[in-house]
């Protein structure tokens, strides 16, 4: 079952130049489309300034986005307002990035866990705080010891599972995460990864899982979307993708990771994505990747790459995708040479 | 030793702040050879960024600094602040984490260069201004004739870390520091300039010290690491010999708690439970030994002292992990 259905979704920011005039259009999300079923994560990996985190806010509707829809649970969202958008909304919800600054620091927990629960006006007085008091239990945090602190007295983990507490308190099928294990150490994040694994398989939850960090996204994800430059270049299995990513972008981005093995060679800088990702105010034309790829030829100018199926399930939008990477070997099925993840090459 | 560029001895850092003592370093020693990329790893609070800006003199008033830290002979630790202006920059320069905020936003590039060039060696403007240009091609900075004339802003990150360095290098230091210079980065950007930093090392000599939470940057660049806790170094090995025999449980944990690749998806982490330890009240015994899955009733009352065990690796452990072991 199709949970959320996201189509030709785009949004764009005016900047502006010098002395407030008009300065240009970032082409922040670009014709973006894909679907999540009940029960699925879709990770959605992209650099600094791919759109991923403006296409998130895009989906709650916050803010609105300028064309394109958006059907959570078979209602169109966009332009939907007022009440009708906060019932629409209440089963989909978002963790950010910075647990400080997504909690009031003046109040306590057992308050902020509580005013989701408040806002919908779910049950009385004493049923909430039962139902807070359980919520926190789920998170992993001792509801005696810490209902009564406030924000500044807890841990950036202890402060983001405060947060899933709020994103779940009431029964969401989907919960949009932002980077939500990025400000926290390393042993903090497994904890907390962990903490999103056990609620999706007690509460059932999808989640629409956003980070920079490819194996992080693999980790929690069954599908993977890649997001370069406001459009998506890859989607597909998790396991597939990386086993065999096909888009010259993900390859680059899957060589840059540095290995924890230090018998293998470092990712080469020049091997990988040389120069500077293109301005999103003014993209490439065709392919926006182009001016950075390996494999780019005339046509690549020309006419943007569509996503198409290459694969069941696995599509790309390139006109001239990497040949499969038939592990373990690494020989290509086709007779060309695919590029192997950590060694390097030379560019043409 | 002969070639020994930096020498840290016993380093301790405490902090007074109303009221509280926080004992951020106690007690780091180290070498570094000329030409050498250590990497210190550690998660927030284990004292890796402290332990470096106290070499620099960088630390704020209610800072005590103790121990020793000598580059090629000259102790860094209580030196007076004149002096240490010319040092600081001269000798030891660092990078940070975030280049916007370092850099000047009012400034030209090319001028925050050549500031930095004639801040340390009486130098025309002329000549200044070639050495500038040298630098910005140094650092690979395409087009350095039109990038002399532009402000950060207009620079994405990693140019402007690249400017940084650039600027780091302007007095041809002896060791550069780097904390958490590509922590910012996009993964591609930060594989450019760990490059680009691997290249001026062997290229100018350059002993460089990464600071990183990252162990995955240590093992794919640093010749050694050391891996800090609560203030403390529990490890110390050649890279190669680190990642071929993690003898720290901590080491371990941290290692395994890194999502990779390689694991299923939805795979459940190994965890490690708790918080790192209050650095206001540390325990009498191994400061890990709350969260460790090896502790032993002795790790409660005694500390492990740190030292070699094996040739050329340290670590400080009563029940270190055998090869091959699980934690």
């Amino acid at each position: 079952m199709t949970l959320l259905e996201v189509r030709n979704l785009v949004h764009e920011f005016t900047v502006r130049g010098a002395g407030g005039l008009k300065g240009g259009v970032v082409h922040a999300v670009s014709d973006v489309s894909f679907e999540l079923a009940a029960g699925e994560t879709l990770g959605i990996v992209g650099e600094t300034g791919s759109g991923k985190s403006t296409l998130a806010r895009c989906v709650l509707q916050a803010p609105r986005p300028k064309s394109g829809s958006v059907r959570f649970q078979g209602t169109e969202l966009v332009g939907l307002r007022g009440r009708r958008l906060k019932q629409a909304r209440r089963q989909l919800q978002m963790v950010f990035q910075d647990p400080y600054a997504s909690l009031n620091p003046r109040w306590r927990i057992d308050d902020l866990v509580e005013e989701p629960l408040v806002g919908y006006g779910v049950g009385n007085a004493g049923s909430r705080r039962r139902r807070v008091r359980e919520l926190l239990d789920l998170v992993g945090l001792d509801p005696a010891v810490y209902g009564r602190r406030r924000p500044y007295e807890l841990s950036g983990g202890q402060c983001q599972r405060v947060a899933i507490a709020r994103a779940i308190a009431l029964d969401p099928a989907l919960v949009v995460c932002d980077e939500p294990v990025s400000s926290l150490d390393v042993l903090i994040q497994a904890q907390v990864l962990n903490l999103f694994e056990q609620l999706r398989t007690e509460l059932g939850l999808s989640y629409l899982f956003i980070s920079h960090d490819l194996a992080l996204v693999k980790q929690v994800s069954d599908r993977v979307a890649v997001m370069h430059l406001g459009q998506l270049c890859e989607v597909g299995p998790a396991e597939a993708l990386y086993r065999s990513p096909r888009h010259p972008y993900t390859v680059d981005l899957l060589a840059s990771i540095p290995s924890l093995d230090p018998t293998r060679p470092p990712a080469s800088g020049r091997a990988v994505a040389s120069g500077e990702p293109p301005s999103p105010l003014n993209p490439p034309s065709g392919c926006r990747f182009r001016t950075r790829c390996p494999r780019a030829q005339d046509q690549c100018a020309v006419e943007r790459p569509l996503l198409r199926e290459i694969e069941p399930g696995h599509q790309v939008a390139c006109h001239f995708p990497e040949p499969v990477n038939a592990a373990p070997d690494g020989a290509a099925v086709d007779g060309t040479q695919p590029r192997p993840a950590t060694v390097h090459y030379a560019r043409p | 030793m002969s070639d020994t560029l930096l020498q840290v001895e016993d380093l301790r850092v405490r902090f007074d702040q109303r009221g509280r003592r926080v004992y951020a370093v106690n007690g780091l020693s180290y070498r570094l050879r000329a030409g050498q990329m250590l990497a210190i790893v550690g998660e927030s609070g284990s004292g890796k960024t402290v332990s470096s800006r106290a070499l620099m003199g960088l630390l704020p008033p209610s800072a005590t600094v103790t121990g020793s830290a000598r580059i090629d002979g000259v102790e860094l630790v209580g030196m007076p602040e004149p002096e240490m202006r010319r040092h600081r920059g001269a000798d030891i320069a660092m990078i940070f984490q975030d280049p916007t905020r370092s850099l000047n936003p009012t400034m030209r590039i090319g001028a925050q260069i050549t500031e930095a060039i004639r801040a340390h060696a009486r130098v025309e403007k002329d000549a200044a201004r070639a050495r500038a240009m040298e630098l910005l091609s140094l650092v690979r900075i395409s087009d350095p004739q039109r990038r002399f004339y532009e402000y950060p802003h207009q620079l994405s990150g990693g140019m402007r870390q690249r400017v940084m360095i650039a600027i780091a290098l302007a007095s041809d230091p002896k060791l550069l520091i780097a904390d958490e210079a590509t922590t910012a980065l996009d993964v591609t950007t930060q594989a450019q300039i760990m490059d680009l930093l691997g290249e001026l090392r062997s290229r100018l000599g350059t002993a460089i010290i990464l600071i990183s939470h990252d162990l995955g940057l240590a093992a794919s660049y640093a010749d050694d690491v050391i891996v800090m806790y609560a203030g403390r170094a529990v490890e110390y090995a050649p890279t190669r010999t680190l990642f071929a025999k993690m003898r720290m449980p901590y080491t371990r944990a941290l290692l395994d708690a890194i999502p990779r690749l390689e694991r299923q998806s939805h795979a459940r982490l190994p965890i490690t439970p708790g918080q790192p330890p209050d650095l206001t009240a540390l325990p009498p015994g191994c400061a890990f030994e709350p969260r460790c899955a090896r502790a032993t009733p002795q790790c409660r009352t005694s500390r492990p002292p740190f030292a070699q065990h094996e040739v050329g690796h340290w670590w400080a452990c009563w029940n270190p992990c055998k090869d091959g072991e699980p934690v």
